[in-house]
């Protein structure tokens, strides 16, 4: 089987790359488009940090064969945040302290979207419900939850055609390496 | 919406504790979470050098074999495979990761050279130029296999007549000084016994468990322009792993450079030093950058998970609920490979007989070989299982002897300026009031003795005893 | 049939730093022209936090603001060796060589202060929001930004410290057991309130109550992260968490998550937790660690919940509803 043309519309930019047979979306996004978020913790579906919004929906990237989505549109987290400017989710992940690793992060970030996307006011069964395929080991999920919560809350409160509020809830360092 | 911090509990301890600080105290963000919220975090395989090798194992399908007839040539003639590093090509093939603070014997290859100690002990390393091809490879491997006898209990392990797990041992168990086994002795337990108004003895018993980071192990190796090596990795010791793999490789130090910190999940399960080593010389003998990172199954079956720990506690107690002797056998499974389990054994033993203050302790800690996957450092590293089996007891004893199991603990906790079994002196000891305060979060009532014990002396109880 | 609600204690310790001691770390800050400190490590953060931690201790030892502090941190060509992140170490002996070297850069800053502003440097203060000020006055005063710059440009002095910390390694004498393991201890005690199905073995954490003694908090949201987290694993260990089910044997292991079970967002009991503080006279800050410690008081609080609900004694990791239902037909008797 020869290596074929992929097209999809990446975070709304329309990209081309060559697959080679057996290539996963989650491998063509890092190895071909170099968007490196999306993570590869298990190869088998079963971790969620491969999850990816694929036409809106989240999937476990590392199981689709990139060759049957040509043409879809697909986002990443690379693609969540608007000039800069956190959303939501994102915002309310940091001052939640929903992250300690942050392997997991992108993933549950992107089954948020989707959920906050077709529901603006989930309830916590809804949200559990949302994040249950995927691991986390470090957090005990409970913030997370709390987080998609507070960012559902947020977005909801959000005057329309405002931009998101930046997090901000404590103060924060120059930075860090490594 | 800010986090919610617990709230810190002042009425404890006040005079010893100040408001005064401006920074630390406070809750300030994450200087990380930035990164992990918008992706842009680097984790060691967010790196893609061009021109890269992939590196996977052909790992033994056997407990304990010897084996021979390794036939690669199906491999190597693979599209795409590149090389087949076998233990020929390892320049000090043995290894221990404890022996840079002087504890041997080396007894482990980072290659087999003619023995297999357990299922998914490393042969030889396939490098290709993608990981299909590698893993293609791998399965196209062939090797005769000579079963030996196994063991996979501790016990049957210590007996005699057993198998041995690994000759640069030449028996089951990490020898102390000469002893089989760590020990701690303090006081005269049978004594103990003799005069005690009770003598409880139970065993626990706990399985492997796995780091099961988010995360697998995994490193890639860069040639450099300056001749060095740069490895990209998620060990938890960058220094640990430098050191260590320039042992193996029998270069000069100076000639690695390790770069990392952003690991997604380590809980102790990535300080073995199991991938760096081997992707080094692959790099060398290849002048390309070469991956090896773990797949879900190695992480989960073939890294190094929790020890299993066999423990019996045998326990002489006073009717008013002191313990005054405590006799501990504890048998941890390091499985094939020393690892970091010596360490980890002396460790418990340093922990035992947990935070109370029994005048007389018996310790016989076991570092044992088996067959099965070397076993390491894991959160909690010789103290989570033990305490399993130390408060499990506690609670045993408060039932037999109809007890409030916290006024039972109270009544024993250590205090300062008591003498731990190891004969070190207990300062800064809290015991007492986390008890207190658990107490008071679930509304179990203390009467007002206990509620007036004090980790900086022992008067309250003194009184309660009399 | 029935839902048998129970409760269980456990009470531990846990030492602060590699077993034995011989574990150093070392630190070096220097300060740029322009006023930021950079620590430069080779210290690995594994996401509890480190980073986070250090800039705090660097920040509150120097005087200056948190935003005035960069971690550079995992190369070994450039940080100074640290033994590694595990055993609890890494904000107790990092965060106390990160203090030892604050502490030199300070003197030099306050130093350099003191002849630019031509004063005694014993009468300078830092006033939190990045001035060095003359105690007690208005005017004399001047920004970190300035000092820098004068410090390099004019008087050629380095605002640099050095920092190490190494609880010296001893040994164990082999026939008592006789050794100094540790640092300090900090403490925890977990209640468990455990609900238990008679029909299907099934066991529900339902409460996890937990004090925990820390030396010092110093970022209270991240110590509260570690409880959570740990309490999320030590249920996740009593009650599913092993790869060889039927040890010793090896036969059925777990090879990925759909086989190595723990528990979901949906299992997350309620949590309730505080924090004690009692200062180690070593520590930075009087810190201790906790990163390890969160996991292990659950389990054992879990199997004794799990007695007080239904009189099964678990004597096995995992509390898998198949030893729970042996165990109640154990005590059922024979049929």
């Amino acid at each position: 089987m020869p290596a074929q043309i992929v097209s999809l519309v990446v975070n709304g930019r329309s990209q081309e790359f060559i697959a080679r047979p057996g290539s996963t979306l989650l491998g063509s996004l890092r190895d071909s488009l170099g968007l490196m978020a999306a993570k590869r913790g298990c190869a088998q579906g079963s971790c969620g940090t491969c999850t990816v919004l694929l036409d809106g929906a989240p999937v476990p990237s590392c199981l689709v064969a990139v060759e049957t989505v040509d043409g879809r549109s697909v986002r990443t987290l690379e693609g969540v945040a608007r000039d800069g400017r956190l959303d939501e989710v994102q915002s309310a992940f940091i001052d939640g302290f929903a992250t300690q690793c942050g392997f997991c992060t992108a993933g549950m970030i992107m089954v948020a979207e989707a959920l906050l996307d077709r529901d603006r006011d989930p309830s916590r069964a809804d949200v559990v419900e949302a994040i249950s395929g995927n691991v986390c080991r470090c957090t005990g999920y409970e913030p997370i939850v709390a987080a998609i919560l507070e960012a559902a809350r947020r977005r909801r409160d959000r005057a329309p055609g405002a931009a998101p509020a930046a997090a901000g809830a404590a103060p924060a360092a120059a930075g860090s390496t490594g | 919406m800010s986090y919610r911090a617990d709230p810190i509990d002042k009425t404890f301890f006040s005079a010893e504790r100040t408001d005064d600080l401006a920074v630390v105290g406070t809750v300030v963000q994450r200087s990380d979470a930035l990164g992990h919220v918008t992706g842009r975090t680097r984790f060691f395989e967010d790196l893609a050098p061009p021109d890269l090798l992939h590196l996977k194992m052909f790992r033994s399908q056997r407990h304990h074999a010897r084996f021979s007839n390794l036939d690669l040539a199906a491999a190597l003639a693979t599209p795409g495979v590149v090389r087949i590093l076998t233990a020929a090509d390892i320049p000090n093939n043995l290894y221990t990761p404890l022996k840079l603070i002087g504890v041997g014997p080396d007894d482990e290859p980072i290659l087999a050279e003619d023995t297999v100690r357990y299922l998914g002990d490393p042969i030889c390393a396939v490098l290709a130029e993608t990981e299909a091809a590698a893993y293609q490879a791998v399965g196209r491997i062939t090797v005769d296999y000579t079963d030996l006898p196994a063991v996979f209990d501790v016990e049957e392990a210590l007996a005699e007549g057993a198998p041995i797990v690994n000759e640069y041992h030449g028996r089951n168990y990490f020898s102390y000084e000469g002893h089989h086994c760590r020990r701690v002795r303090f006081g005269d337990v049978e004594q103990a016994f003799a005069e005690a108004d009770h003598v409880f003895e139970w065993r626990y018993q706990s399985a492997p468990i796995e780091h099961a980071p988010t995360e697998t192990t995994g490193c890639i190796v860069v040639p450099q322009p300056d001749g060095r090596l740069r490895i990209h990795s998620d060990t938890q010791a960058c220094f640990f792993t430098l050191d260590n793999t320039a042992l193996i490789l029998r270069t000069p130090f100076n000639k690695l450079r390790i770069v990392g910190g952003t690991v997604g999940g380590g809980f102790g399960g990535k300080v073995d030093v199991v991938v760096e080593p081997v992707a080094c010389v692959a790099s060398m003998l290849t002048d390309r950058p070469v991956k090896f990172v773990y797949s879900r199954y190695e992480e989960m079956q073939v890294s190094s998970p929790r020890a299993a720990e066999r423990i019996y506690i045998k326990d002489a107690v006073r009717a008013d609920g002191r313990i005054t002797g405590r006799k501990i056998t504890l048998y941890v499974d390091a499985g094939a490979y020393a690892r970091h389990s010596p360490y980890g054994t002396t460790k418990a033993a340093a922990h035992l007989p947990g935070p109370y203050t029994i005048p007389n302790v018996w310790v016989d800690a076991h570092c044992v070989f088996t067959n099965r996957t070397p076993s390491s450092a894991m959160r909690g590293f010789g103290v989570t299982i033990a305490d399993f089996a130390l408060e499990s007891q506690m609670d045993r004893i408060a039932r037999a002897l109809a007890m409030d199991p916290l006024r039972l603990r109270l009544i024993n906790a250590y205090r300062d300026g008591d003498l731990k079994a190891h004969r070190k002196v207990a300062e800064g000891t809290a015991l007492v009031e986390v008890i207190q305060k658990a107490a008071a979060m679930v509304g179990h009532e203390l009467p007002e003795a206990y509620r007036r014990m004090s980790s900086t002396s022992r008067e309250a109880t003194s009184r309660e005893g009399a | 049939m029935a839902m048998l609600r129970g409760r269980g204690y456990a009470s531990v310790n846990y030492p602060t730093g590699m077993n034995l001691g011989g574990d150093p770390s070392q630190a070096l800050i220097h300060a740029t022209t322009t006023g930021t400190f950079v620590i430069s490590l080779s210290s690995v953060d594994l996401g509890q936090g480190l980073t986070t931690v250090v800039a705090q201790c660097a920040a509150e030892t120097l005087g200056l603001p948190f935003g005035n502090i960069l971690v550079d941190t995992a190369d070994t060509d450039t940080g100074p060796h640290c033994m590694g992140t595990f055993a609890s170490r890494g904000t107790h002996r990092v965060g106390n060589a990160v203090i030892m070297a604050a502490r030199e850069a300070r003197e030099v800053m306050l130093e350099v202060a003191a002849e630019e502003l031509e004063v005694d440097a014993a009468d300078l203060e830092t006033d939190g929001t990045g001035f060095i000020t003359l105690v007690g006055s208005d005017q004399k005063k001047i920004h970190i930004t300035d000092l820098a710059l004068a410090a390099h440009f004019k008087h050629g002095r380095t605002i640099s410290g050095r920092g190490i910390f190494l609880k010296e390694p001893s040994g164990v004498v082999p026939e008592t057991g006789e050794m100094d393991p540790d640092s300090c201890q900090a403490h925890a005690c977990t209640v468990a309130v455990v609900e238990v199905d008679d029909e299907t073995g099934v066991v529900e954490v339902l409460e996890l109550h937990n004090a925990y003694e820390v030396g010092r908090a110093i970022n209270p949201a991240m110590a509260s992260q570690q409880v959570e987290g740990g309490a999320w694993m030590g249920m996740s260990h009593a009650l599913f968490e092993t790869t060889e089910p039927y040890y010793p044997d090896r036969d059925h292991g777990p090879t990925d998550f759909s086989e190595y079970l723990m528990p979901g967002p949906a299992d997350i009991p309620a949590l309730h937790s505080a924090f004690l503080e009692r200062p180690a006279g070593n520590g930075p800050y009087g810190a201790k660690g906790i990163g390890e410690m969160t996991a292990n008081a659950p389990i054992p609080a879990i199997a004794n919940a799990i007695f007080d609900a239904c009189g099964v004694r678990l004597e096995r990791m995992p509390f898998t509803p198949e030893r729970v239902l042996r165990g109640l037909d154990a005590l059922r008797g024979p049929a």
